[in-house]
């Protein structure tokens, strides 16, 4: 008999009782007009990311120079064919907003989920074992996030050259901290708990205590971290590529575009302003969910409200 | 008390060698600055040459020896990009910056003590949601975006102030703003919370209880044990952006300051100016943090150190 089932009765899965758990949060989500557009929003972007090559009407890295600089559709000059404009080279804005979308996003996930999994396997270790291994962890965790982050990632693409996967290594490098420190203060809480003692007990291995027990009932506070930092590094891509270091060129990223339309503000302005808003959106819908999930994961939170 | 200074003085010089050498190592393990410094044409020779020049062909272990010998000196060499001492460099820029954060943070807090408190005095109400969303959005919204926004509409299309350079006020107030949003949305979001928070505290009961003007409760009382979170926030955050986070609104304005050094240094990839960027970086961060965590002490007499 295996000893987990005997000693966890609580995680019996009840198909009805968690029927109706999703159905209240359901009406919880409804009533929360602004986590709901939020979330949906979110939807839109990533179905415009997925969906980029089938619903971008143009080629994003080729435009022909007879129809560069054409403002937005509604504005005099402006076409129905470009329907945000196009920019210096003659390359339809809207389209490259939507493959940037991808490129962002990307990075954002692929960050998260690499600093995510180093981030918080390293601070289950830290707050299980304690001890100096804890000192050494948090320590470095306490040295790295005192340090701004946009120095770290920009000495990193000095050091290996600017690229995505570059930009990528440097973001998740700069991510780990806050998984760690975020994990260690929850399994803090839960080592001293009967449930761990009794699994240590019956003679788990310590991998199974940590990953098989800990992890499953900490997950939910980190899922709001893991969200809100996608929020972030999709902020710093946008930095690091507005200054040149992140995405290249002909590629497109939303931070770029911005860096690409800075020379020619005076004239277009349409070149600078979307992209800001599809970063600016974005990054906001992506912190409402975050806030969303995290009242929504904490029962008592939730009372409070 | 004396003793928990010196500690921790101890410590901060600890962390700042250690960094300098940690990122020593780093780029003269990986990074090749003599490729970017001559032409694609070069010939083997060349580089061998001004490899020998920079003293890059000696043993690492020779040049790190040098190095820390240097930062004992606080002689970090010639500039590779300026040909002067790279320190004198750094310090030369760094009025402009400091010019520049603490005007944006002064903005920021004259702005959003009050609206923080206001907010926390009526949760709830219409003025707490307009603020609390405004908050948010200025955090998530990129700093560099809002930036050229401003440029946009004061500058090219107002023509009230400059698009970039430094001297005069009309250049000073866009970029003050641009970097004053992020603090400001910060500093509201945590005073609103830490206020709201004392405002339940018995102590504010007993304190209207026994007839004190609510000026008095709420300024005297309430506000002394609110202030900490914020100032630790403020303190945290005036450090970072000392320490190069302002580098995307300067280099959006042309401002003459520290963040456009560090972009310069970058793509210059010019060793002894970023050792000395990273040594200012690592003691004003250092000290930031010891001097927050030494401001409890003021505000709170039950903590000794």
């Amino acid at each position: 008999m295996k000893p987990e089932s005997r000693l966890a009765p609580a995680e019996v899965f009840r198909p009805e009782a968690a029927r109706k758990r999703a159905g209240a949060s359901l009406r919880r989500l409804w009533k929360d007009k602004l986590a709901l557009v939020s979330l949906l929003f979110l939807c839109f972007v990533v179905f415009c990311s997925v969906a980029a090559p089938l619903v971008s009407p143009h080629d994003p890295t080729k435009g022909t120079l007879v129809n560069r600089m054409k403002p937005p559709f509604w504005v005099k000059g402006g076409s129905q064919r470009f329907i945000l404009g196009t920019d210096q080279q003659g390359r339809d804005v809207l389209s490259r907003i939507l493959w940037g979308g991808r490129v962002s996003l990307t990075v954002g996930f692929v960050c998260v989920a690499i600093s995510g999994a180093l981030g918080t396997v390293l601070g289950l270790i830290s707050g299980y074992f304690g001890k100096w291994v804890d000192t050494v962890i948090m320590r470095i965790v306490d040295i790295q996030s005192s340090f701004p982050g946009l120095l770290v990632a920009l000495t990193f693409v000095m050091v290996l050259g600017p690229g995505e996967w570059n930009l990528i290594a440097a973001l998740t490098f700069n991510g780990w901290m806050v998984h760690a420190r975020m994990a260690r203060g929850q399994v803090l809480s839960m080592r001293e708990t009967t449930m761990v003692e009794a699994t240590r007990a019956i003679g788990c291995p310590t991998g199974h205590i940590l990953f098989g027990h800990i992890l499953p009932n900490i997950i939910s506070p980190l899922i709001t971290t893991y969200v809100l930092e996608i929020a972030r590094i999709i902020g710093a891509e946008a930095t690091m590529s507005f200054l040149g270091y992140g995405i290249q060129p002909p590629q497109s990223s939303w931070g770029l575009m911005i860096g690409e339309g800075r020379i020619y503000i005076g004239q277009a302005w349409w070149l600078v302003t979307f992209p800001g808003v599809a970063i600016a959106l974005t990054i906001l819908a992506l912190n409402l969910v975050g806030n969303w999930i995290r009242i929504e994961l904490d029962p008592l939170h939730r009372s409070r409200h | 008390m004396f003793r928990y200074v010196v500690l921790r003085l101890g410590y901060c010089v600890l962390v700042i060698v250690g960094v300098s050498l940690l990122v020593f190592v780093i780029t003269h393990l990986i990074g090749s600055p003599v490729d970017i410094m001559l032409p694609l044409q070069a010939t083997d020779e060349e580089r061998a040459q001004l490899e020998h020049q920079l003293g890059l062909d000696r043993p690492l272990i020779y040049q790190l020896m040098d190095f820390a010998s240097g930062l004992v000196r606080l002689d970090f060499g010639l500039s590779w990009w300026q040909k002067e001492p790279a320190l004198g460099i750094v310090l030369e820029r760094m009025p402009a910056t400091f010019q520049l954060v603490v005007l944006s943070f002064i903005v920021a807090a004259v702005v959003s003590v009050p609206l923080g408190i206001l907010a926390a005095y009526h949760p709830g109400s219409t003025l707490d949601r307009v603020l609390t969303a405004g908050a948010l959005t200025g955090i998530c919204v990129p700093t560099f975006w809002v930036g050229l926004m401003l440029v946009t509409v004061f500058a090219v299309g107002l023509g009230w102030f400059y698009t970039s350079g430094y001297g005069t006020i009309r250049h000073l107030i866009l970029p003050t703003l641009s970097l004053a949003i992020v603090p400001a949305g910060r500093i509201a979001q945590i005073m609103r919370f830490s206020m709201l928070d004392q405002l339940n505290q018995q102590y504010v009961t007993t304190a209207r209880a026994k007839g004190l003007d609510e000026r008095t409760v709420i300024f005297k009382h309430a506000l002394k044990n609110a202030a900490p979170a914020v100032i630790t926030t403020v303190g945290v955050d005036l450090g970072r952006m000392l320490a190069g986070i302002s580098s995307p609104v300067e280099h959006v304005f042309g401002w003459p300051g520290f963040g456009t050094l560090i972009l310069d240094t970058i793509q210059h990839q010019d060793f002894p100016l970023l050792q000395a960027c990273v040594f200012v970086v690592a003691i004003i961060v250092t000290v930031i943090n010891l001097v927050t965590d030494l401001s409890y002490g003021l505000f709170d007499p039950r903590i000794k150190y």
